[in-house]
């Protein structure tokens, strides 16, 4: 079997968010489970027809996570995967998820993500762990401050190094990105911002700014999978999954091999040759925005300009409403909402943009739109490009 | 007062720990292919050999990447900032995570030459910090 017959065999048939924002009363647990309920509803299914789980909790209760979160909504299933590789786990799911059902492993896929990031601690882009003594690797950068802006911080300062790219050029990708949001309810963050505003916020970790950073939210999230020939029978029109990639380059920042490039690079890649679609055919893109600088690598690393290009590439609002490269459409994780990994919420714009469902924020007549998460410290990435069927 | 977090050593990396210690720094080459890895590992990340040995490094660097960071990350930083985390390329290859130390946090760029200094963090863990040459 070849990765290209997945091609239109997986559909995406529900997707849902849970409540966003601060959601001080509910548990990470009931996020990701009402989500999931949404979903499955959205699609005309229920829990008892779920045969696959796929989920990761990195904080604390989350191990063995699709465990504890099927039995949790009483599920019992025969294909599970607990993949943790950050925020872009649930990309790489959306993956896994096509070749099982492809395979007859399983036939209705459950995505699902909850986290209370922000009841649990609040603050934005904190500590990678608060251990008082570290255990492994990590016992080489822990104890120097390392954080996961910090960590970003060191690919922008290098990036910034190698091409000349500016904090204004990273500003762009959040002021556009704001305007998105201001045309999305469940927002958090909808007051247009300029770029001024970017560069005056408060140095965290030069050369990121406050609002260079995404924001730290409660949400849950859910994403089902199919068969397309399963998909065509259920309520909501199919969006089909074309081609996906994943990869990881490394764990801690300190061991990327080339600071300024991702493992989008392959995943990227791998998805387009699988899409069978060109970059040109693209006509949104959802792209894991933890950082502003994470963009910009990102699009680079895709493909979308050339290495070096990606300042240029975003400058004049390029990516806002109304610009030639729609993305992150429903504010992204710089203005909507992040619960610590975002990658689910970068499937569900895309899945509603092929839709048509995003009323004033709709990229209009869309047919072909690209995710990409990214995990860790640029860690891992998973690109998976959807199309309407 | 919060103490930042320590390492604790353990099989792969008790060696250097305890030459820090000593104010030695040492990396691993591999007796099989000849190259220097970091951070320390049981057995070589470029051919899978556990053949590594122990070697003095000569200390000296170049900042490869570095950020000056005005949060603290942890409540052990309260009171330590702004400090510059950063990359330092060993002259011998690899990179490894660092503070540039004994110097203007603003005036650290890119490129810079920077030789080791250790910090006796506590008495039994001290951590090899680079300032510059
Ligand atoms: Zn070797």
């Amino acid at each position: 079997m070849d990765p290209r017959d997945l091609h239109r065999k997986v559909a995406i048939v529900g997707v849902a968010e849970s409540d966003l924002g601060r959601v001080p009363n509910k548990s990470k647990f009931q996020l990701s489970a009402e989500a999931s309920r949404a979903a499955l509803e959205e699609a005309g299914l229920t829990k008892d027809d779920v045969d696959g789980v796929f989920t990761t909790i990195i904080t604390e209760g989350g191990q063995f996570s699709s465990m504890l979160m099927a039995e949790y909504m009483g599920i019992r299933p025969r294909y599970t995967d607990s993949t943790s590789i950050g925020g872009s786990s649930f990309v790489a799911y959306v993956e896994h998820a096509a070749m099982a059902i492809a395979t007859g492993l399983c036939d209705v896929a459950l995505i699902c993500h909850g986290s209370t990031n922000i009841s649990d601690r609040g603050g934005r882009a904190g500590p990678v762990s608060g251990a008082a003594s570290v255990f492994g690797p990590t016992q080489f950068e822990e104890p120097y401050g390392v954080s996961t802006v910090g960590s970003y911080a060191l690919a922008a300062q290098r990036h910034m190094h190698e091409y000349g790219t500016t904090s204004e050029q990273l500003a762009e990708i959040a002021v556009a990105t704001r305007k998105w949001a201001s045309m999305n309810p469940k927002a958090m963050m909808r007051d247009p911002i300029t770029i001024d505003d970017v560069l005056s916020s408060r140095m965290i970790a030069s050369p990121l700014h406050l609002l260079d950073c995404c924001l730290v939210t409660d949400a849950g999230g859910a994403v089902v999978l199919t068969s397309m020939e399963r998909a065509r029978d259920l309520k909501k029109r199919p969006v089909a999954v074309l081609g996906t990639g994943e990869a990881h380059t490394h764990r801690m920042i300190s061991q990327m091999p080339d600071l300024t490039e991702t493992a989008a690079k392959i995943s990227g890649r791998l998805a387009f040759e699988r899409a069978g679609v060109s970059h040109a055919d693209v006509d949104v893109a959802e792209i894991y925005d933890s950082f502003t600088i994470t963009v910009l690598l990102t699009l680079e690393s895709l493909g979308f300009c050339k290495k070096g290009e990606g300042g240029a590439f975003v400058s004049g609002q390029r990516t806002a409403p109304g610009g030639d490269f729609p993305m992150n459409t429903q504010g992204g994780a710089l203005s909507y909402t992040h619960p610590g990994m975002f990658g689910i919420f970068t499937v569900i714009e895309a899945v509603r943009q092929l839709r048509g469902e995003c009323g004033p924020r709709q990229v209009p007549g869309a047919e072909v739109a690209l995710a990409n998460g990214t995990g860790g410290v640029l860690s891992s990435t998973g690109t998976i490009i959807l199309g309407r069927e | 007062m919060a103490q930042i977090p320590l390492p604790r050593p353990y099989q792969d990396t008790e060696a250097y720990w305890s030459a820090a210690k000593e104010h030695r720094f040492v990396i691993q080459k591999c007796r099989d292919c000849g190259e220097h890895q970091f951070y320390p590992r049981g057995v070589c990340s470029h051919c899978l050999s556990s053949a590594l040995d122990w070697v003095e490094a000569s200390g000296s660097g170049t900042v490869y990447s570095f950020s000056v960071n005005y949060r603290a990350p942890h409540p052990g930083f309260a009171g330590k900032t702004p400090f510059v985390l950063a990359i330092v390329e060993l002259a011998e290859g690899p990179r490894m995570m660092t503070n540039i130390v004994d110097c203007d946090p603003e005036s650290v760029r890119i490129g810079m030459p920077v030789v080791v200094t250790f910090d006796d963090v506590t008495e039994e863990i001290t951590l090899p910090k680079f300032r510059p040459a």
